[in-house]
């Protein structure tokens, strides 16, 4: 599995201060970030591609520092961020998810037959040359993962992949994620979807407070919550 | 292309080059904005029309694509009726239709990715003034995208407006949709430096 380090990690947006002395090491397969709005947890998450650099401390994604290997990272880390929309950038579907393949060596046929398999595995098979627009909002965070996936990133980062999602989406969401090979983080207010997780992180302004098992994290925030 | 919708096919039309159809095209629009007969007109509707059968793409498909002309029809066509004449008028509407209709053909008929791709190639050589063709065509890419994004920001603030009772507020329309669409912006650009494109 790859392997996650965050050290000595604080980070500030302007007088802000969002995260404070985070010390995580990350092997796990399947690692939750669970937090009430506000408390970082996006922050951190957002690190591990490089999108934010901490303000103090470093992020290592298998030895490689976040802040000054970028690109390295980025062809190592994807993310799927909460609104689809924002992250689909071509008219088409197929096209959105060749559009992720232009900077590889792959020719035109063997991306024509990456693009294929991948829409087929994310059940959009018949939506191949469909607007990209006209998808509903399940599909279309189907297709921003397609994107995502079908340049077999080594680490998949989910920011809240199903807030905007009915709860058979969600789950379709979910159960993709638990089958893939990645070693996948993803961050959630639906705790429910990672019962069964192997590890669980429960961030509050800022600071790891509970790290461990699924049951027990969760359990932890719940009352953290006063829920 | 304003729909973003490609019909797929396997036409003669579907399988000309990208870069044929664009030649093709820019031919045949310049006697149409030029010079126009109710002959020429005539003779380029067909042609058009004889495209669609060809394609085998139904009509409906360019029906979709010229409904978003109608609100530009509806100012310019008075205007030019008001500021030159009937005649000036009709020839402005006449060409216009058939010009989008003529586009529309082209960009139903053939991928954007393959569209861009030629725009990208035939760039290449502007490259020695400073022109990076494949940000031109992810700018133009982004901006085809844009236009169902936005339109859907415009109908979610109409409705908010509408839901306050501030139907006939500009304000109530303007601030949240620049700020909506500029957050979009940034969204986009996080979502592309996410995927490896912010060099």
């Amino acid at each position: 599995m790859p392997h996650i380090e965050f050290r000595g990690v604080s980070h500030a947006y302007g007088e802000r201060r969002v995260l404070e002395g985070i010390d995580l090491e990350l092997t796990q397969q399947r690692i939750g970030v669970v937090g009430a709005n506000g408390s970082g947890k996006s922050t951190l998450a957002r690190m591990v591609n490089g999108l934010v650099v901490p303000t103090d401390g470093t992020v290592l994604v298998d030895g490689l520092d976040t802040g000054k290997q970028g690109a390295a990272i980025r062809r190592r880390v994807g993310f799927v961020f909460p609104d689809p929309e924002a992250q689909i950038v071509m008219p088409t579907v197929a096209e959105d998810v060749e559009f992720s393949l232009r900077r590889t060596d792959l020719t035109q046929p063997q991306k024509s037959e990456r693009v294929r398999e991948v829409l087929e595995r994310f059940s959009l098979g018949d939506h191949h040359d469909h607007p990209a627009h006209q998808l509903s909002s399940g599909q279309k965070q189907l297709l921003a993962l397609a994107s995502i996936l079908v340049t077999e990133p080594a680490i998949l980062v989910c920011d809240e992949p199903t807030t905007l999602l009915d709860l058979r989406h969600s789950r379709k969401v979910t159960q993709l994620l638990e089958s893939l090979d990645q070693q996948v983080l993803l961050v959630t207010h639906h705790l429910d979807l990672l019962a069964g997780w192997e590890r669980v992180v429960v961030i509050d302004e800022g600071r790891v407070v509970a790290d461990g098992a699924a049951a027990e994290a969760i359990s932890f925030y719940r009352r953290l919550m006063g829920a | 292309m304003l729909t973003g919708t490609y019909v797929p096919g396997r036409s003669l039309v579907h399988r000309a080059t990208p870069g044929l159809k664009l030649v093709l095209l820019a031919v045949f629009l310049v006697p149409i904005s030029i010079w126009q007969t109710p002959l020429l007109a005539g003779v380029s509707a067909a042609v058009v029309l004889v495209g669609f059968a060809v394609a085998r793409i139904p009509l409906r498909y360019l029906l979709a694509e010229l409904k978003p002309l109608r609100w530009f029809l509806a100012v310019l066509v008075p205007y030019q009726w008001w500021a030159l004449g009937l005649e000036a008028a009709l020839q402005l509407l006449v060409g216009l239709v058939i010009s989008v209709a003529a586009a529309s053909l082209v960009t139903l008929s053939t991928r954007v990715s393959d569209l861009l791709d030629t725009v990208q190639r035939g760039l290449q050589p502007l490259r020695r003034l400073g022109v990076d063709p494949d940000k031109v065509a992810l700018t133009v890419s982004l901006a085809l995208r844009a236009i169902p994004v936005v339109r859907d920001l415009l109908h979610q603030t109409l409705e908010a407006r509408r839901a306050r009772g501030l139907e006939r507020s500009p304000r109530a329309l303007a601030t949240p949709l620049v700020i909506r669409t500029v957050r979009h912006a940034e969204r986009v650009g996080e979502a592309l430096a996410a995927r490896g494109y912010d060099d």
